[in-house]
């Protein structure tokens, strides 16, 4: 790709940009969000028509006109977002759009099981072409995206922030598949913003900031530093700087904790810990062991059905969401735009959510004090740097990072006694990670009681003073903050054995 | 006990089960056209008001040419035009499908009625003669089955030609490339566009072979179990056929069962002479089936996916 320039109403997304892949190698393309990356690979996939610039294949010029000119060009995307039907097989959904017919018009099932048979032996990708894709674990609806656009003959494969859904386990997996395809012969561009990923996967980078290439590296002769500081146009702190925690009395403390899950299956099995002031719990494990459940009983979003969860010496377990919150427990939940922020709220309105009623905020809880809240929002978003162009614009114009930010100043605005902090980090930049990251051991050193639930165990291992193993509803273990990557693998998947039993 | 005895008497007679069975096809041409387009992603309530103009242009053009079945053709496509006004609002306009659906049936009761004066005066609108119908059609040998014969192969010939639609549209749908790219549009528009399938058209053809299927339901209704076009004669039926479409699951056959269970309602009124219990009534026994139904006594029942939202290229 040669010299493409995209330019949007206000902004350039992509400004002269040159872009060379190799055959058969994998080039990860990194930035961060709004760098421009998604806009390349839309012009690229033949969604956006650049403004300028050309796109070369294998040396000839190619005009890329819609989705179907790049898979005619064997170009596939794998979309972020999976681009499948749930209710569907897995055949149906490989087939979409080039369904093998049998008497000119019925879809012909036993060729599209041979077909996706001989794909997925080729390719060592195991799936089922019978499953309902709705049903298969979030990998292997991955993988199905994976043999859809091989189906369609792709030599040159786009994934978009593969990684970003999945379990560690899962991105292993996943990395192998890659590995095989290379050696198929296969050319694939990795979007990402995982470094570390990032240099375990790829041959050579490409790194954008704000609609340009900064930077052309080969992966063996870089570092996470390096590509971290081209990425953000400054050092950036990668490791997290903390003094030794100084715990003070246990201010939280879950006892043999049951709940079920929205399936009405028990996701919590009898969790009990303590949280001390001044100190961060790290929660590992893959997702889906009862983590979420864990943080939406203590958040007063779900029923425990057993235990007992004690504030100091008062007793919340039956606290409703409103009164935990009055109660001094604030809440980062792990789904930001569905239970964080009201998306079409402005910044203001969602920076004062759940304190509304407070006499700070309203009059005799009914008439809003504008003024009071106006100067609260400013208040918040010049300490946490959120970025956007005041405080009445509407949340669902901010991006990721920005929206993150606007939760967690919300939860840390007002000093509260435990923060629970469900995946604070998912899906935003390193910059907004960073700044996060920060706040969180402020937060701490300032005796907060910090419950801090990941599904990145670099996150988990960089941040807390004690990590709590989950798997299956259970605290399995709790280690030491410097516990090996390893063994807290091994412990999350089951294996090993715990030093300390957090089930009852 | 006497009201049921009654019923269950009733329940006996195979000119009971003929009725309905008549009166199902009556919905269950429209049924059809809502399960194809809200398959491919369009909600449409507007069945009754394509039925309506179907019912009032087939009289018209039968009043004129004394052909049925020229009426009938025009019947649908009158149906279809209205279906086209739909389409093209909620499709390329992206308007909201409920509130085009209601205009649409608003907008073809006034003009009919409109129509109606403008071109016939005060006066009635007239009849069509007896030979100017859809014909009913016994299939031999077959219809001296005893019973079954009746109810099922002594029928009007729209009777039959909706059973084999129905067998046809539950065909194409679940069996049939065009069929998996329906539903494709309807779940997940946006991964049928990055596979290559065009879901605007997919989804005008859709909805406008609804409006097809719905005038046909018209013309039955009008020359072929009546003679003539009443204002609002469709009653509420592009309404129950809607309920059924749901009952149905969003299935031809599903939505035919649904159709059988108030076809038999209605019949069961219209054949009330022998039973005693006030008509008005058993008048609302379909309606009261249908909020039956509504209620939710079927359960859960999951509707396409993008059913009711407008495609945008590009937005997730």
């Amino acid at each position: 790709m040669r010299g493409i320039t995209k330019a949007w109403p206000g902004v350039i997304a992509n400004n002269g940009v040159n872009l060379t892949v190799r055959a058969g190698e994998v080039h990860a393309l990194v930035g961060e969000n709004g760098a421009g990356k998604s806009t390349l690979m839309n012009i690229l996939y033949g969604l956006i028509h650049p403004d300028a610039g050309e796109i070369l294949i294998n040396g000839t010029h190619a005009r890329i006109t819609g989705a179907r000119g790049a898979i005619a060009h064997g170009i596939g995307m794998v979309h972020q977002h999976f681009m499948l039907i749930p209710v569907f097989s897995v055949g149906e959904n490989v087939m979409l759009g080039r369904e093998p017919v049998t008497g000119g018009a019925f879809y012909d099932h036993a060729r599209a099981r041979k077909e996706i048979e001989a794909l997925t032996q080729r390719y060592g990708l195991a799936l089922d072409p019978d499953a309902r894709t709705g049903d298969l674990p979030v990998g292997l609806q991955q993988r199905v995206e994976i043999v859809k656009v091989l189906y369609r003959g792709a030599n040159i494969l786009i994934l978009d922030e593969p990684t970003g859904v999945l379990t560690p386990q899962e991105s292993i997996e996943l990395f192998g598949v890659l590995r095989d395809l290379v050696k198929a012969g296969k050319t694939i561009i990795f979007i990402s913003h995982k470094l570390r990923e990032v240099l375990e996967i790829s041959d050579r980078i490409t790194v954008m900031r704000r609609g340009k290439v900064v930077g052309h590296l080969v992966t063996k002769e870089t570092n996470e530093q390096e590509i971290a500081t081209l990425m953000v146009g400054r050092e950036v702190l990668l490791r997290v700087e903390k003094k030794p925690a100084e715990p003070g009395p246990v201010t939280f403390r879950v006892e043999n904790l049951t709940a079920s899950s929205d399936r009405g299956v028990p996701a919590l099995r009898g969790v009990s810990f303590e949280l001390r002031q001044g100190e961060i719990l790290g929660i590992a494990g893959v997702e889906g062991n009862g983590q979420s459940e864990l943080v939406e009983v203590l958040a007063g979003t779900r029923r425990a059905t057993g235990g007992r969860v004690l504030l100091g010496d008062r007793d919340v377990t039956a606290f409703d969401a409103r009164m935990e919150r009055d109660s001094g427990i604030a809440h980062i939940p792990e789904d930001r735009r569905g239970t964080g922020l009201v998306l079409a709220y402005s910044i203001a309105d969602n920076l004062v959510l759940g304190r509304q009623r407070a006499p700070a905020f309203s009059w005799h809880g009914m008439l809003l004090r504008t003024s009071a809240i106006k100067a609260w929002a400013k208040r918040l978003v010049k300490e946490f740097d959120i970025r956007a162009g005041g405080i009445d614009v509407l949340a669902r114009t901010l991006s990721g990072g920005n929206q993150q930010k606007i939760i967690v100043a919300r939860e840390m605005g007002n000093r509260p006694r435990v923060l629970l902090a469900a995946q604070p980090t998912r899906g935003v930049d390193i910059g907004a990670i960073e700044f996060i990251h920060r706040r969180l051991v402020a937060e701490r050193d300032e005796g907060t009681a910090v419950l801090l639930v990941s599904a990145e165990l670099e996150e988990i291992r960089s941040l807390s003073d004690r990590i709590a193993v989950f798997y299956e509803g259970r605290i399995v273990s709790i280690e030491p903050a410097d516990t090996p990557e390893e063994r807290l693998g091994l412990l999350m998947t089951g294996g090993g054995s715990g030093t300390r039993t957090g089930a009852a | 006990m006497t009201v049921i005895g009654d019923i269950l008497h009733l329940l006996t007679t195979a000119d009971l089960w003929q009725a309905a069975l008549a009166a199902s096809v009556l919905l269950l041409l429209p049924a059809l056209g809502g399960v194809i387009s809200e398959r491919s992603g369009v909600v449409n309530i507007a069945m009754e008001g394509m039925m309506l103009t179907g019912a009032f242009f087939g009289v018209v053009a039968d009043l004129a040419w004394h052909n049925v079945w020229l009426a009938t053709l025009v019947a649908i496509v009158a149906g279809g035009a209205m279906a086209l006004i739909h389409a093209v609002v909620s499709i390329r306009f992206r308007a909201d499908q409920i509130v085009s659906g209601i205009a649409i049936n608003i907008f073809a009761a006034g003009m009919t009625v409109f129509l109606v004066r403008r071109i016939y005066g005060v006066q009635d609108i007239g009849h069509v003669g007896p030979s100017e119908l859809l014909p009913n059609l016994s299939i031999p040998i077959l219809d001296q089955i005893p019973f079954v014969g009746q109810v099922l192969f002594q029928q009007n010939v729209v009777v039959y030609i909706a059973l084999f639609l129905l067998v046809l549209v539950q065909v194409v749908l679940f069996r049939t490339r065009i069929g998996l790219r329906i539903r494709a549009v309807g779940e997940h528009p946006h991964a049928a566009d990055t596979a290559g399938i065009n879901v605007y058209w997919i989804r005008y053809g859709a909805v406008i072979t609804s409006g097809l299927l719905s005038g046909l339901a018209g013309a039955f209704l009008a020359i072929g179990i009546s003679n003539t076009f009443v204002p609002n004669m469709t009653d509420g039926r592009g309404y129950i056929a809607l309920a059924a479409m749901i009952f149905g699951k969003w299935t031809p056959l599903g939505a035919f069962l649904a159709c059988l269970i108030f076809g038999l309602g209605e019949a069961i009124y219209a054949n009330n002479s022998t039973i005693h219990v006030s008509q008005y009534l058993l008048s609302m026994l379909p309606y009261i089936l249908v909020l039956v139904v509504l209620t939710g006594v079927i359960g859960r029942s999951n509707p396409p996916a993008a059913d009711g939202i407008p495609y945008v290229p590009g937005a997730e």
